[in-house]
């Protein structure tokens, strides 16, 4: 019967195809729609603020060079995920990735969390050379960050871009993006002042690349780095606890000892 | 060749449209001339002009008789695609050997931006998948919708611009990464005016299947076909949900997707894994649907199989994208469906698998003798084998232990090179000697040759992750007596090392075999053509075509 029934489609290629169509669509609409209707499915955090100019232009860096394709940025809920990098990753902490970054693969360990666990001078080090600071490591160097000055006269376009897609920055924000793209790499001057006053007190002014005479590439990054994980506190405040790995030998070792935490 | 078969209007009709393609260069390379965009609008100007010089110096070359068209295929797109197909494997796949060995020396990639790891590596997934991958299905797609439909391509000049246009989304996603630009998609990283392109072409590409389908002088549309259709039509669909963005502005290569975080991650690998059904199995299922049984002279195992194993898995593939996202702060109950559907997928893809293999039971001794059909036997079990480990990473908490391991990598490159390359490798030594009326290969020891590096590389490549996925997935989430973990990151990436420098020997060999290959088939093409009375079956108005080898056998 059933079969008879596919001898008829077999014979008409729309019909073919529409019925292509059908079944195609269901699991699709079953499992997207739904994480745009249930509220549940990101986390309230009224203190989540979008990336400065700065470290917007750092995160585009970040996939220029594909850094993504060796460094998640997703800690499981899993606890030697939790006990190596931090709390777990809830969905509010990338509501404004526009495109996410978690990650699919760890050649390198995951950022997360990566902001403030190193100082600013490590970073531009280990960017420059990783085998200086970390001589069995396998990452590429990238010396022509600190050689290439950032383009900022674009950065109110960038900003506007995300603005239009639903991003909560100001129409103060966008005209100020150039001014405050700068004013975060130069801690002293007026420029820095409207950087938090527009991002807030957390927002971190510094001579990131450790030169303040010219703003880089490198100066972006670093900023990027720095901000990881620090966009609000609300993986802190989430009490649920992560979950033991789920084989047999870890399970037992888990329970020998009281769960190891932060 | 390429113009042989086009009258003097279609000459001119190509040239027009080049001369459209060219003013969009143009229109690109003025709005993005402070951007990279201009580099490529640049370089859009340039090649379409290049093909316009071509087509005028053959305006007035012969021209073809129109009269004998419908009765005669139209090969010319297909033995370029498949040439373009070769060619990219040799880039794909040295990129590859080049990525393989940067993770074990970091410093080849000689503090030059464009030949870092994270530059190269999309472009060797680009290079493999869509430059490879996508010109063979191209290819094959136009030679098995001919002769199954015993009609010729509904087209002239729209074959050549899928096929043409199809390289250059290919050229400029993969020059665009190297200089800097993408989306960070993975499988989807070109920026947003080359996947605007990418749409064209693959409009094009639907309605000139169809079309061509809709003269097929049988009444029944052959298995092959589905899968080629569901290719088609399921990949437009991921492609424009995935890649929806905004520009920067319109002289911006640079553009956001207007997903973001949890919803963005979950059309992602909604897109990715059924890149990875649609483009990577469907398309490949139907170049098995035909050359197989083909090369095999024998048919189809059984049509009720076939049934089952296509529907099952339009269905079920695009439920699974959410294995991808276990233990993320993907909400649980999506991660549960995933997981479900990925083990029920293990029916339909075994239902194929099986439907190949017991294809050749009785053809045994034709596998031992014919290297062409053992590639495609040895296909056959990589893809059943392939499924099988996914199916089983899909599940929680193996995944817990293999994700963002090697262990991903290794079952990827089960895929692709067991499955996805050596079915195409199989495909193309079928249909190179009957595309060039060649009465076989140049060499059938070149082609022993090849299917044992392939072998053999794959296996170096795919044992070395699987070891040293497990071995790192392991040293993560082991903990020491008084509850501290007990290795560093660097601890487990310093055991890592010995595996990078193996999987980088094995698709050295890979290479070497897709090498060899290339000379075969180019030493094939030069050969004296065939009597040219095998030459002459293969005409769609001969019962050849069709014959009993590739009908189902119920
Ligand atoms: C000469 C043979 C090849 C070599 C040496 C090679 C090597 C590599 C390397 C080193 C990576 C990066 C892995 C990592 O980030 O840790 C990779 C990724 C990848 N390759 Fe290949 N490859 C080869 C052939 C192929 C072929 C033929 C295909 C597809 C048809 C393919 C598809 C992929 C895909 C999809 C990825 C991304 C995997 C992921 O994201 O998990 N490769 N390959
Ligand atoms: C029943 C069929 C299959 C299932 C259920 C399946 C399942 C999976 C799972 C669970 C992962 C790991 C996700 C993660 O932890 O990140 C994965 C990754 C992958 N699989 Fe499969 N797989 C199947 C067949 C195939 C085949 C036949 C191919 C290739 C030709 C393939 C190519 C890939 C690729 C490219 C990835 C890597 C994606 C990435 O991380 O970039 N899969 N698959």
């Amino acid at each position: 019967m059933a079969e008879l029934f596919h001898r008829k489609i077999e014979r008409t290629a729309i019909g073919f195809v529409l019925a292509i169509i059908a079944a195609a669509s269901v699991g699709g609409i079953i499992e997207i729609a739904p994480l745009f209707t249930i509220d549940e499915t990101v986390e309230e955090a009224p203190d989540m603020r979008p990336y400065t100019p700065l470290e917007l232009a750092g995160r585009n860096v970040y996939m220029r060079e594909g850094c993504y394709a060796c460094h998640s940025q997703m800690i499981r809920t899993l606890r030697d995920d939790v006990d190596r990098y931090g709390p777990y990753s809830l969905a509010v902490e990338s509501r404004y990735d526009h495109p996410m970054l978690w990650g699919s693969k760890r050649t390198g360990p995951d950022l997360a969390r990566i902001g403030g666990k190193y100082s600013d001078i490590w970073h531009v080090a280990h960017l420059t050379n990783p085998r200086d600071v970390v001589p069995q490591s396998n990452m590429p160097s990238y010396p022509w960050l600190a050689r290439t000055s950032l383009r900022t006269d674009d950065l109110g376009l960038h900003l506007a871009a995300q603005q239009l897609i639903g991003v909560p920055y100001t129409d103060e924000m966008i005209a100020n993006a150039a001014r405050d793209a700068l004013g975060q790499a130069l801690p002293d001057s007026d420029y820095a002042a409207g950087v938090q006053e527009r991002y807030g007190d957390e927002a971190q002014i510094s001579a990131f690349d450790g030169v303040t005479t010219e703003l880089t590439e490198m100066d972006a990054l670093v900023a990027y780095l720095q901000v990881l994980g620090t966009l609000t506190d609300a993986a802190y405040e989430n009490t649920v606890a992560p979950e033991e790995a789920p084989d047999a030998e870890d399970l037992a070792a888990g329970s020998a000892t009281a769960s190891g935490g932060r | 060749m390429m113009v042989s078969q086009l009258t003097r209007g279609e000459r001119q009709g190509s040239i027009l449209i080049a001369a459209a393609v060219a003013l969009c260069g143009l229109a690109l390379a003025i709005a993005g001339r402070n951007d990279l965009l201009g580099v490529h609008g640049a370089f859009v100007l340039v090649g379409s002009v290049a093909l316009i010089a071509f087509l005028l110096s053959r305006l007035d070359s012969p021209e073809p008789d129109v009269s004998r068209r419908p009765s005669e295929y139209y090969d010319d797109p297909i033995k370029v695609g498949i040439a373009l197909s070769m060619l990219w494997a040799i880039f794909g796949m040295f990129v590859g050997v080049w990525v393989a060995a940067e993770l074990a020396w970091p410093s080849l990639n000689f503090d030059t931006a464009w030949l870092s790891f994270g530059r190269l590596r999309p472009a060797h997934t680009t290079g493999v998948i869509f430059g490879f991958g996508g010109n063979a299905l191209i290819a094959t797609s136009f030679h098995v919708v001919q002769r199954t439909s015993r009609a010729r391509l509904a087209g002239q000049i729209s074959p050549w611009f899928v096929l043409l246009g199809y390289n250059l989304f290919c050229f400029l996603a993969v020059t665009g990464y190297l200089m800097g630009l993408t989306q960070s998609k993975e499988y989807a990283e070109p920026e947003w005016y080359a996947d605007l392109w990418l749409v064209v072409v693959w409009v094009t590409y639907f309605v000139l299947y169809l079309r061509t389908i809709a003269r097929r002088k049988e009444p029944h549309i052959y298995v092959a076909n589905w899968y080629f259709m569901a290719f088609i039509v399921v990949v437009a669909i991921l492609h424009i949900v995935n890649n929806l963005a905004i520009p920067v502005s319109l002289g911006h290569a640079w553009s956001y997707p207007i997903w973001s975080g949890v919803q963005d991650a979950m059309v992602q690998w909604w897109y990715g894994h059924n890149a990875v059904a649609f483009f990577l199995t469907a398309g490949f299922l139907g170049m098995m649907y035909y050359y197989l049984p083909k090369r095999a002279e024998r048919p189809i195992f059984s049509y009720r199989l076939s049934i089952l194993s296509f529907w099952g898995i339009t269905f079920f593939y695009m439920w699974a994208g959410s294995h991808h996202l276990h233990y993320t702060a993907l909400p649980h109950w999506v991660q549960t469906l995933g997981m479900t559907f990925s083990i029920m997928l293990l029916v339909p893809s075994w239902a194929s698998a099986g439907n190949a293999i017991l294809t050749l039971n009785g053809a045994w001794h034709k596998v031992r003798n014919d290297a062409t059909l053992r590639f495609m036997f040895v296909a056959a079990v990589f893809y059943g084998l392939s499924t099988f480990e996914g199916s089983f990473l899909a599940i929680r908490p193996v995944n817990s232990l293999s994700h963002y391991t090697d262990w991903t990598v290794g079952h990827v490159h089960a895929g692709a090179l067991g499955w996805v390359a050596l079915i195409t490798f199989g495909s193309i030594y079928t249909l190179v000697p009957s595309l060039w009326k060649r009465e076989r290969m140049y060499s059938a020891a070149l082609v022993e040759v090849h299917f044992w590096l392939a072998l053999i590389g794959t296996l170096i490549y795919v044992f070395a992750m699987w070891n040293s996925g497990i071995v790192q997935g392991l040293m993560w989430r082991t903990y020491t007596e008084s509850g501290t973990l007990a290795y560093s990151f660097l601890d487990s990436l310093v055991a890592m090392y010995p595996y990078y420098i193996a999987r980088t020997l094995g698709g050295f060999l890979f290479l070497l075999g897709a090498i060899v290959g290339c000379y075969n088939i180019w030493m094939t093409v030069r050969a004296s053509p065939a009597a040219a009375e095998t030459a002459l079956k293969d005409l769609p108005d001969a019962r050849w075509a069709e014959g009993t080898a590739t009908t189902p056998a119920e």
